[in-house]
Order: structure tokens, then sequence, then C-alpha cells
């Protein structure tokens, strides 16, 4: 299975030295940490907007280190193998972000139960906002694909990524945030929020891959 | 003539000269017409005064906001699936040109809302969609500065203009529902639900005006593009003509 083979590559690399599986969630830890310095150490504020904090945390920290997920292949020629190779290039990219997602999303949402104790959450949002973040974060990541790609076609696209990307994540923000907040707020059902998200991600993991498989496409000619 | 045919830029050329003086003339005698009705033929609202005529100016932007995206789009099919030359300009020419209408809108509602509303801005479903596709629109300008080969660039930014297309109902949707959930809907008073023909006409008038207006600036964009990448061209051939006289 080649792309059994891809997958087992990419989580190697991702956790070697150098690779950066590690980043995401130091970045999550820092932005998380700084937030309460901007706000004061006021418990009960930081409770009420703790979800979205840690939603706004982990979006930016799976966006940080999305633009290596072709960059690095194409630097050292293995982007160009699996682009003539016969496996279909959609497949390589739901295989690439999968990978992704399993070395930069997974930790950000085994890590955000921890940050939420800091954030003073209470133990049922604790579990919903873990919950809405493993339904959300693999939207943000088929959705940076397409981010991922272009940055790897165009020569200096790398600070452009978060630019393009950012607005297409504005749902998956939206969503997220509203699901996570139904135990604190109270009149907003769980349950239509985090449907709508489950189908965003769905949705993403549809568009994404063709999206980014064409862009590298287009750009290897 | 066939669409085909203008995949020679010099055919292009040619008939942008014979048809911008006829696209300016007309536009600018819609817009005189256009105005007139909204200065001296359009009643003011009772309850808003003289205020009410920048909806004139504000509406029409707002619909080019989106017409300009979807103008983009079918240049961006044209790119991908027929690799049509003109395409590729057309979508670079565009996209200027819709960013500065969604930036009108956003500006010309921002000035609408502090007699209104009394502030500059709210957080509201319709402005919060229109400056998430500002953002967007700047992406893809962005996007286009960034890239020095222009075809490389083209399909880029088609694919990210189709992708936003897909995306922009997803976000005007979900802003909705934020929105719903955030703050009551306090700004919006219900009334007047169908529109007196008194207004209705005058801004029909100025829609068609801008939107003559931008197909102006449009055509007179995409004459400059090709004729800048002529100059490119001639520039690159010149170097590499002198790069050659100074090596013999």
């Amino acid at each position: 299975m080649p792309l059994r083979a891809l997958l087992i590559r990419d989580i190697r690399i991702a956790l070697r030295i150098g690779g950066g599986a590690l980043t995401g969630v130091l970045f999550f830890l820092a932005v998380v940490t700084l937030i309460p310095f901007a706000l004061g150490p006021d418990l009960a504020l930081l409770r009420r907007i703790g979800p979205a904090i840690l939603w706004l945390g982990a979006l930016l920290a799976s966006l940080l280190t999305l633009d290596r997920l072709f960059a690095d292949d194409q630097a050292d020629g293995s982007l160009d193998l699996l682009l003539t190779g016969r496996t279909p290039l959609e497949l390589v990219v739901v295989t690439k972000a999968f990978a992704h997602w399993l070395t930069t999303g997974l930790p950000l949402v085994i890590a955000a139960p921890v940050l939420g104790i800091m954030l003073n959450l209470e133990p049922d949002a604790l579990v919903i906002v873990m919950l809405t973040l493993l339904a959300g974060t693999p939207a943000l990541t088929f959705i940076g694909v397409i981010g991922a790609a272009l940055a790897a076609t165009l020569r200096r696209g790398g600070l452009l990524l978060p630019i393009l990307i950012l607005p297409l994540t504005v749902p998956v923000l939206i969503f997220g945030v509203s699901a996570a907040n139904a135990t604190l707020t109270g009149p907003m059902p769980f349950g239509t929020p985090f449907a709508i998200l489950c189908a965003l991600t769905l949705f993403s993991m549809v568009i994404g891959p063709f999206a980014a498989a064409t862009t590298l496409r287009q750009g290897a000619e | 003539m066939a669409l085909i045919d203008l995949a020679n830029p010099t055919r292009f050329l040619t008939l942008a000269t014979r048809v911008l003086p006829w696209l300016v003339g007309l536009t600018l005698a819609l817009f005189a017409v256009g105005l007139y009705l909204t200065f001296f033929v359009a009643p003011d609202d009772y309850q808003q005064g003289a205020v009410v005529k920048i909806m004139f100016i504000h509406v029409p932007n707002a619909w080019l906001s989106m017409f300009v995206w979807g103008v983009m789009c079918v240049a961006a099919l044209g790119t991908l699936v027929w690799r049509h030359p003109l395409a590729d300009v057309a979508a670079k020419a565009a996209a200027p040109i819709g960013a500065a209408f969604t930036f009108l809108a956003l500006a010309t509602g921002s000035l609408w809302g502090r007699p209104m509303w009394g502030t500059y801005w709210v957080w509201d479903a319709r402005l919060t969609s229109v400056l998430v596709l500002f953002l967007m629109y700047l992406g893809i300008i962005a996007l286009w500065r960034t890239v020095e080969d222009p075809s490389r660039a083209a399909r880029a930014a088609a694919i990210l203009t189709l992708v936003g297309a897909i995306n922009i109902p997803i976000i005007k949707f979900s802003v909705d529902w934020w929105n719903t959930l955030h703050q009551p809907a306090s700004v919006f008073r219900a009334g007047g639900s169908a529109i007196d023909k008194s207004i209705l006409v005058p801004l029909l008038v100025m829609a068609v005006a801008f939107t003559l207006l931008f197909l102006t600036l449009h055509v007179a964009a995409m004459r400059n593009e090709i004729l800048r990448r002529r100059i490119r061209t001639l520039r690159l051939l010149q170097a590499r003509m002198t790069n050659a006289g100074a090596r013999a």
C-alpha cells in the first residue's frame, strides 16, 4: 500500500528532530498563556471566553505548521515523484493531510483540556471543547491544504498562506465556538452547531484535496 | 466575432479602443440621469431625511462587490478549462476593481450607519460577511503580486477564486447564524417591505450606471494589463540581447 507507506513516512518526518509535530502545541500553549496577560487574571471572565480562546489558539496553531506540508517535499524532489506516481494525487493529498492532522491537530485536541483547566473551565465544558476541536480541527487542516499547495507552487508563498486561508476558516470558527459555548450560555443547543461543524469537516475533506491536487498539478507545469 | 478570436490580444486591443469611448459616454450619461433622479426626483425618507440618498451609492456598490467575484469566477473557468489567454488578464484586472467596490460599499455603509445607528460599525451579519469578502479580494490581489510568472499566477489565483466562490455562501450562512446568536435584530427595523417606484427606478438606474462603470474600468484595465505584459516581454528580450552582446 503506497498510501500507508506515505502516511508512516510523513508521521516519522514530523516526529523527527526538525519536524513540526511539537511546534503547533507549543505555539498553542504560548498563545493561550499570553491571553490572560492581555485580559487580566479575572477567572470569571476567562471561564466565559475560555472556549473561544482555545478555539482561536488551535486555529492559529494548526495553520502555523501547514506551509511546510508540500514545500519540504518540493524542496527535496519527492513531490515530483508523488506527481508522476500512479496513485491518484487527490488520495496522496488526503493521506498527507491526515498525517499532518495526526501530528499537529490531534496533539492540540489532547492539550486543550490541560489549557482549559488553566482558563478555569468546568469539567463538562472541557469535554465539550475537546469534542468540538476533535470534530473541527480536521476541517482546518483540509482547508489549509489548499493554502499549503499554493505555498509550495509559489516561491514566496509561505507568508501569504494565512491571509488566503483565514477568511475561509470563518465558518469553522463560528460553529466550533458556538457548539463549545453550549454548556456556558445555555439557550443554544449543542447538537445543531456540532452537526454543522461535522458537516463542514466532511465538506472540506472533499473540496480541499481536489483544489490542492489541481493546484499542485498546475504548479508543476 | 467568436470569443476565441479575442485570444489574439491585438484584436482585443482594437476592439477595446473602438468600444471604450462609447462605454465612457454611456456611463457618464447614465450617471447624469441617475444622479438627477437621486437628488431631484426620489423623495426624502420620512425618518432618515436626505441621508437616505447614500443608499443610491451604497446598494449598487454592494451589488457589484459580488458581481465582480462572479466575473472573476467566469474568468477563472476560462483560465483553468479553456486556457483562454484573455481570461488571465480579465481575472487580474477585475480583482482590484472588485476590491474597490467592496471597500466603497463598506465605507458608504459605515457613513450611513453613523447618523442612523449612531455608530460607524456594528458587527452585523451583512457588514461582517462583506468584510470577509473584502479580505478575500485582498488575498487574491496579494497572490497576484507574489508570483512573477503571469500565467502561473493566473492558475493559482483561479483556483483560489473558485474555492472562494464555493465558500462565500457558507460564510454568509454562518455569519447569519453567528449574528442571530450574538445580538438581537435591533438594527434593521421591519417595515417598508415593498420599495416604492419613486425610489426603485433611481436605484435601478444607478445600479446599471455602476455596472457600466465597472465594464468601462475593466476593459481599460485589461488593455493596460496587456500593454504592461508587452512591455515586460520587451524588457526581458532587451535584457537578454544586451547580455548576449556583452558576452560576444
